[in-house]
């Protein structure tokens, strides 16, 4: 390899162990930016480096492009890394680059001072302790029950005190971890033996002289449901926000199969931050993916960017879509109409929670509420925990 | 091996026009022995690239069309059943020995390969295609990473049976599913994007060799912003193909001399309703007066 890589001349490129070195330098820069790049691609990358392609920029560029990136993402962030790294611009330009996208963002979500002091703040970091999880005296537990069933019918605005907000968020936890129970057992039972498998029923019918008296069935693989949530984190939800956010961490670290929208005047992808187990970090990572919450509300315009960036990829067949939002919506009812329609035709089910129905006297009167009622399939409120897992049985059932 | 430039030269005479970023990809492939991931909406002509592939290096295509529920039976081997039944009844009466009969049933001339066992047993390396990878289940996607580094498959009441050729392996995909990061860290990538107004002309010159080359030009153009009208499908390649060689064969030389008939052939790129609607008779006269 050391005398194939001494051969290499021209344009730039340096021959032998220091251009090794800097190939060296670019694997480090790309793994900093977020690329997986292993051992083996970077030993093709040095293959590369001594056959002809490395004879002229543009085509190692192609060469070395092919090899590293692995979605049609990565292409543009790898061709401004790549001009940055070995066309001369020099190293630090590259940092910058591979920094970028992780840049800390002046806006946090919930997690700066002033929000651990209002009421609502989420509890950061503070252990999952529920009432229940008292002394284990007979009045400990009793007084664990009644404390639980009061705040099971509480309003979610009105979970005051970490302490509260904590046992609140175990319940959704164990909710999202039951439903998930449920499901999946369901799915076995149904399953069993409907198709012959002839390769199995052959094998075990030469014991019997070739009679296939000994049937072989195959079972149908459980395909377990999906979960879509997308969250409305505008300004008008913001009391629930906090507890919503913490509700879908919960679900995406249960439910097997799971993905979160959130979504204000532009829609954000937060499925990986939420599959971080410390609630904390998880949280960090959020407010950075997700700036400027609290704003306006365009429902139909993020639902549209949905449908045509994630829908195609996140929806199967057994996809339930939640959307958590009040259908205040600022952006215009057609679209939101649309973009509904849209949803509709792909997945299978769409449940719409309002935390508003849970009010007295609400009517689902808002104009975005009117647009996308006709195309759900279940609008129930979610304005306390009974009310959440009222949900449970009906997504059991789909 | 094929030289990287001119391999470009050889997928046009095969009836591909490659920009050069993929001939690059197809040279790699041979180079480092990988296989090639290409990825791209519906009708950029994915499946395309290793038909050309095969004919470039003049080799078989095996095709294999995946779907949710493929399995690894109807993917690598299946055993002929119905004859082993027969095989086991004629021999009912003859004495033979249950490990004789098992021998004699479970020998090659009872297997029937399947695409993943046919790419490894042919004399010269064949292009394996594994189109709309993204259609199959999680874990058959890992058992196909699993063929992929060792070439080898074992049969249980058979035995082990190593490559004879290494197949070049294309896999496509349309993102309907994330595919797992193993198997994109395995595969060079490509993403392929619908051509540029030249290349696609070039591509309707090249498959309708009968057609004029200004009328070529301005199917180009027109389907060029018709994708960018944000239609539900996106108009593919075959389909510019099929409008283009209606027009052709309708006698229109300059698009703009007939809108009516430009107009009423727009069904062969414009298949759902709703993109029909959107297109109507103005949006269509505004296009064609920026194909000139």
């Amino acid at each position: 390899m050391t005398a194939a890589l001494s051969l290499v001349q021209g344009d730039g490129f340096e021959p032998g162990a220091s251009m090794r070195r800097r190939l060296a330098g670019f694997v480090n820069t790309l793994r900093g930016a977020g690329f997986a790049v292993g051992h083996a691609e970077t030993a093709d990358a040095a293959r590369l480096l001594a056959s002809p392609v490395a004879d002229r920029p543009e085509s190692l560029r192609a060469a070395l492009s092919a090899l590293f990136c692995s979605r049609q993402g990565d292409i543009a962030r790898f061709d401004e890394l790549f001009a940055a790294f070995w066309r001369g611009r020099g190293m630090r330009q590259a940092a910058r680059i591979s920094a970028s996208g992780r840049s800390p963002s002046p806006r946090r979500f919930e997690t700066g001072p002033a929000a651990e002091n209002s009421a609502m703040g989420l509890p950061e970091a503070s252990p999952l302790k529920g009432p229940g999880d008292g002394p284990a005296d007979g009045r400990g537990r009793r007084g664990g029950a009644s404390a639980h069933e009061a705040l099971a019918t509480k309003d979610l605005r009105k979970l005051g005190g970490p302490q509260e907000m904590a046992a609140a968020i175990a319940l959704a936890e164990r909710l999202a971890r039951r439903m998930r129970a449920r499901l999946t057992r369901r799915d076995r039972l149904r399953a069993r033996g409907r198709r012959l498998d002839l390769r199995a029923t052959i094998r075990r019918s030469i014991g019997h002289g070739g009679e296939p008296f000994d049937l072989a069935f195959r079972r149908r693989k459980p395909k377990p449901l999906r979960l879509v949530v997308l969250l409305d984190a505008s300004g008008s939800m913001e009391l629930y926000t906090s507890f919503f956010v913490r509700f879908l961490h919960a679900i995406s670290l249960s439910f097997r199969q799971s993905e979160a929208f959130l979504f204000h005047t532009r829609l954000a992808h937060v499925s990986s931050a939420l599959r971080e187990r410390d609630p904390t970090r998880a949280l960090d990572r959020l407010a950075l993916m997700a700036q400027g919450i609290g704003g306006g509300t365009k429902i139909g315009e993020s639902l549209a960017a949905f449908n045509r960036w994630h829908a195609r990829r996140v929806i199967h067949s057994r996809t339930c879509v939640m959307i958590l939002s009040d259908g205040y919506d600022t952006g215009e009812p057609a679209l939101l109409d649309a973009a509904m329609r849209a949803i509709r035709r792909r997945c299978r089910r769409i449940v719409w929670l309002n935390p508003l129905v849970g009010w007295e006297g609400y009517e689902p009167s808002a104009r975005g509420m009117q647009a996308a009622l006709p195309h759900v399939d279940l609008f129930a409120s979610a304005h306390n925990i009974d009310s959440l897992a009222a949900l449970e049985q009906y997504l059991a059932r789909i | 091996m094929i030289p990287r430039a001119a391999i470009a030269s050889q997928l046009a005479e095969a009836g591909y026009v490659a920009d050069r970023d993929l001939s690059t990809a197809l040279w790699m492939m041979d180079y480092l022995s990988r296989p090639l991931l290409i990825e791209g909406e519906a009708g950029v002509g994915k499946t395309e690239v290793a038909k050309a592939l095969a004919k470039v290096h003049d080799c078989e295509l095996i095709r294999m069309q995946c779907y949710e529920g493929l399995d690894a039976n109807s993917a690598l081997y299946e055993w002929n059943y119905q004859r082993q039944l027969l095989a086991i009844k004629a021999r009912e009466g003859s004495g033979a020995s249950v490990n004789e009969v098992e021998a004699q049933i479970f020998s090659e001339s009872y297997l029937m390969e399947r695409p993943l066992l046919a790419s490894i047993r042919r004399e010269k390396s064949p292009v394996l295609l594994v189109d709309e990878i993204d259609r199959s289940d999680e874990e058959f996607e890992a058992f196909l990473l699993e063929l992929l580094s060792d070439f080898q498959v074992t049969i249980p009441e058979f035995g082990t049976i190593s490559a004879r050729s290494i197949p070049r392996v294309v896999l496509t995909s349309n993102g309907t599913r994330e595919l797992s990061d193993a198997l994109r860290r395995r595969c060079l990538y490509h993403y392929l994007d619908f051509p540029d107004v030249d290349r696609e002309a070039a591509i309707i010159l090249l498959r309708l060799p009968h057609i004029d080359a200004s009328l070529a030009l301005q199917v180009a153009r027109m389907v060029g912003m018709l994708r960018k009208e944000d239609l539900r499908k996106n108009p593919g390649i075959a389909e510019t193909l099929d409008w283009a060689a209606t027009l052709a064969g309708l006698g229109v030389e300059d698009m703009r001399q007939a809108p009516e008939l430009v107009h009423d052939t727009l069904i062969a790129l414009l298949k759902t309703q709703e993109d029909r609607a959107r297109v109507t008779t103005e949006v269509a006269q505004r296009l064609l007066g920026k194909v000139a």
